[in-house]
């Protein structure tokens, strides 16, 4: 085991590595996050060591576990280099196959390669489209290491910012690097990170504190997990680089509960970095003291804020502060301490290696360097998307994410998550910017993006929204606890067919207190959702108010299944699958809906055979009477 | 302890660094209505009906809890803005609707002028303003009532183990409560298997 108490012997070290791996040595490399995970990439892992050993191609096949790679829709992905073959959604029978044909005879196996639009088969990984469309920076090692082993990181270069910035550069000139590169926050409100930082160097006291914000609570967000579970190093070493800078000597990763794999990954990889004398005591030599603990975190959306987070390390319960005194100056146990989230830290060693101008290079005026979104909903490749500032929607949406399933239409995109709000089809032009969102009514959040296509109601994902809030909140300041609890009656009321006149304008009433007068930014932005739907879609509310209809038919309490007697062919499918027994029916008689029973779960109109589509959806128009007569036979 | 000058409601008003908004401003005369403050307690800034608009030199104005929001040398703070008035106004129907027969929200709302009927009446008696909780905790450092539940769902509840053994002889948080819910809320904690002595400040609710 080498202690690495020189950046000289750091170098060495990775040469060491190096000089093992032979560039040409084929390395199968297997996803292992969570989301191959779920489509059992751990079973695809064993079977292939076990065939490789059978096939006495132990000594001449190196085998990877890597982090997410992204493309979460296809997995589990393999990819085996050097020459970069993509096999997706590979299964535990595919593995033999594999082994004598790709890795014995070097042969391409069709059936497992990426089939673009026109059928086409792609064979490496970086030629798909949605690898294609991206621009991987942050993201973009998750796919070539172990997230288990700090080597894999090291042989990438890792830990060369922090070997230079320790050992060439003062805190300040670091300091000075991260606030040209006008890197801005990746987890919130896109504050300057250089500006934090600074405050909290030159905040007075000994004792600081860096922290990385992992607690990642918007519905459908994923790309912190990710980035913790598939290459932690990078993110610790984002976070040491910044305790340097502001003279802090603890640090906390707070990653929330339900993310095993990650606190599982992190801790080995606290573990290993200690063993290397790259974290504890004298790191690299320089004489510089840190240290990293985990705290795990019980879900809790609001424990995300700032104050909040630091509240529940401190052991109490994780609600935010009142308090008009930023946390970069009085934090955890009123000391200063610096809170970033995940994908900022992970951005700091890029900066330092590339240097600020390359920063700046990438995005737009106002926001630097790539971004990763969760890209998820309605949209045809569902993962992780790294692009740069600037990209459009459109862009991200279509060429990364291949458009809407099924030929929908798009009808809208969720930025932001709760927070955030809708951003319609007319602006998908739009250039992914955090002043742009906010212009446009939602906000860059923490990077989720979800699809919606047109039979989503606008209505209903506002009141989605809203709900999740009103649990979520901790309930302590008057405007957002009242508010929003009153906000969520009135779109349930919408969407249960007694909406009323004013209604819209007592949201819109009710919504500008609260983001004035509550407490911290949970309030302060929940009624985006709201907000930026109406401002979108008020025809959307308005039609639900006044013609108690539902466009995209989904409120249920404004909608009706029918079974049309000139198509119903009475071949008793629906009856039978119905599952509170409401349709009526038998031989040659039209079947028919009892409106009283049924639930419109929709089960009917998904059974109803294609060729018959006898069963329709009926919103804001009367049921025609139920009749009882013989069906009328097609020809 | 030094002085700062800031001007209230175009009054300057001199005030000992440290000190809040609200206690300036009272300390000048000043009135600001408050729900969650109490001078003996921990300021919560949770009702945030004491929130004041603040501004400085060319910066745009700002709104803050004066019963947190410390004084500043040059501060300019006006307390009754439109826009103040505005968010108060919404607070006190948000209120109403959960605590219709509390006095001091009637009496804020008579003084606000404002339309009781807003919201529908869903009625928890409980406004959250935590009085109850910090007295316990802070003045007789006991712990017997505390918040359970976040969100919507929030609630104020008395901890059985602890209040069998410190409620009957002190009742003091029922005479801070402003919506006069504690009694219920504390006769609803007394379960039958508790055999707690009679409570010699309020008997009335002790009856066994
Ligand atoms: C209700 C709420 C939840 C939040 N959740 C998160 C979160 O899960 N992860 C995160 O990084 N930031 C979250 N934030 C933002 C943090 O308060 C803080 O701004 C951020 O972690 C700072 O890091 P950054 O500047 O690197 O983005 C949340 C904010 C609010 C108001
Ligand atoms: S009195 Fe200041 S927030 Fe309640």
């Amino acid at each position: 085991m080498p202690i690495l108490d020189s950046p000289a012997k750091l170098e060495k070290f990775r040469e060491e590595i190096l000089s093992h791996r032979k560039q040409e040595k084929p390395c199968v490399t297997i996803c292992s996050g969570t989301g191959c995970r779920a489509l059992a990439s751990e079973e695809v892992a064993r079977t292939l060591v076990a065939e490789i050993e059978k096939n006495g191609l132990k000594d001449k096949v190196d085998i990877r576990r890597t982090g997410c790679h992204g493309f979460c829709e296809k997995g589990p992905i393999m990819v085996i280099l050097p020459e970069d073959i993509c096999y997706l959604q590979v299964k535990p029978e595919d593995i033999p196959e594999i082994v004598g044909t790709t890795l014995k005879e070097k042969k391409i196996i069709d059936r497992l390669l990426f089939k673009d639009a026109a059928g086409k088969s792609i064979v490496h990984e970086s030629d798909i489209p949605f690898y294609k469309n991206q621009s991987r920076t942050v993201f973009g090692n998750n796919r070539f290491i172990d997230s288990k082993n700090i080597d894999d990181y090291i042989a990438l270069g890792g830990y060369s910012a922090l070997s230079k910035a320790l050992s060439q550069m003062k805190p300040e000139e670091i300091l000075d690097e991260i606030k040209k590169s006008n890197i801005r926050g990746r987890g919130g409100a896109g504050f300057p990170a250089g500006l934090k930082w600074e405050t909290a160097r030159n905040a007075p006291g000994t004792t600081k504190y860096v922290i990385v914000n992992a607690d990642e609570g918007d519905p459908g967000a994923y790309k912190d997990r990710s980035l913790l579970e598939g290459n932690p190093h990078g993110v610790l070493e984002g976070l040491i680089i910044g305790a340097y800078v502001i003279g802090a000597h603890e640090g906390y990763v707070y990653v929330r509960q339900e993310y095993p794999l990650a606190i599982e990954n992190l801790g080995i990889a606290l573990e290993q970095a200690r063993e290397y004398s790259l974290l504890g005591k004298n790191i690299l030599g320089s004489g510089f003291d840190f240290d990293v603990s985990i705290q795990q975190g019980a879900g809790a959306f609001v424990s995300g804020e700032s104050s909040a987070l630091m509240t529940a390390i401190e052991g109490r319960v994780g609600e935010p502060r009142p308090k008009y005194i930023r946390t970069a100056v009085s934090g955890i146990r009123e000391k200063p301490s610096n809170l970033n989230n995940v994908e900022t830290w992970a951005n700091i060693p890029f900066i330092l290696n590339k240097g600020a101008d390359w920063f700046t290079g990438i995005g737009t005026k106002g926001s630097k360097g790539t971004k990763i979104f969760s890209l998820v909903g309605k949209v045809n490749n569902t993962g992780l998307v790294e692009v740069p500032m600037g990209t459009t929607l459109r862009h991200i949406i279509f060429d990364v994410g291949g458009g809407i399933p099924g030929g929908k239409k798009f009808k809208a995109v969720q930025t932001g998550g709760p927070s955030g709000g809708v951003i319609p089809e007319k602006l998908l032009d739009m250039p992914v910017d955090y002043d742009e969102m906010t212009r446009a009514g939602s906000m860059m959040g923490s990077g989720g993006m979800i699809v919606m296509d047109e039979t989503t109601c606008m209505v209903d994902i506002a009141r989605y929204y809203l709900k999740f809030l009103s649990e979520e909140s901790c309930g302590k300041c008057v405007p957002c606890r009242e508010g929003i609890y009153q906000m969520l009656k009135i779109l349930n009321r919408i969407c249960g067919g007694k909406g009323k006149e004013g209604d819209i304008e007592l949201l819109e009433e009710i919504s500008g207190v609260v983001q004035e007068f509550s407490l911290c930014a949970l309030g302060q932005t929940a009624p985006n959702p709201v907000l930026s739907s109406i401002r979108y879609f008020r025809d959307e509310y308005e039609v639900h108010i006044k013609e108690k209809r539902c466009p995209a038919g989904v409120c249920k309490s404004l909608i009706s299944y029918y079974i049309d007697p000139e198509k119903c062919q009475a071949c008793m499918i629906c009856a039978r699958s119905c599952p509170v027994q409401a349709i009526t029916g038998e031989k040659n008689m039209v079947h028919v809906i009892d409106q009283e029973k049924c639930t419109k779960c929709g089960t009917c109109i998904e059974v109803c055979p294609q060729r018959f589509s006898a069963v329709t959806k009926l919103s804001g128009e009367k049921v025609p009477a139920p009749v009882h007569q013989k069906i009328k036979v097609r020809k | 302890m030094s002085k700062v000058t800031l001007t209230i409601n175009d009054k300057k008003v001199q005030a000992e660094e440290g000190t809040t908004l609200l206690e300036a401003a009272r300390s000048a005369g000043i009135e600001i209505p408050t729900l969650c403050y109490h001078e003996k307690l921990t300021p919560q800034g949770s009702c945030r009906l004491c929130t004041v608009e603040i501004s400085r030199g060319q910066q745009p104005s700002r709104l803050v809890t004066s019963c947190i929001y410390l004084v500043e040398e040059g501060l300019v703070v006006q307390t009754e803005t439109e826009r103040v008035i505005k968010g108060r106004k919404m607070i006190l129907q948000l209120l109403w609707a959960r605590a219709p027969g509390s006095q001091v929200i009637r009496d804020y709302a008579v003084k606000y002028g404002v339309d009781r009927e807003k919201f529908e009446v869903s009625s928890n008696f409980c406004i959250l303003c935590g009085l109850c909780v910090r007295y316990c905790a802070e003045v007789k450092k006991k712990n017997a009532i505390g918040f359970v539940g976040r969100g919507s769902d929030r609630q104020v509840m008395f901890y059985p183990e602890i209040a069998a053994q410190e409620c009957p002889q002190c009742g003091e948080c029922w005479k801070i409560c402003p919506t006069g819910v504690l009694p219920s809320n504390y006769a609803i904690t007394r379960v039958p298997h508790f055999n707690w002595p009679v409570n010699p400040f309020f008997p009335q609710y002790d009856g066994k």
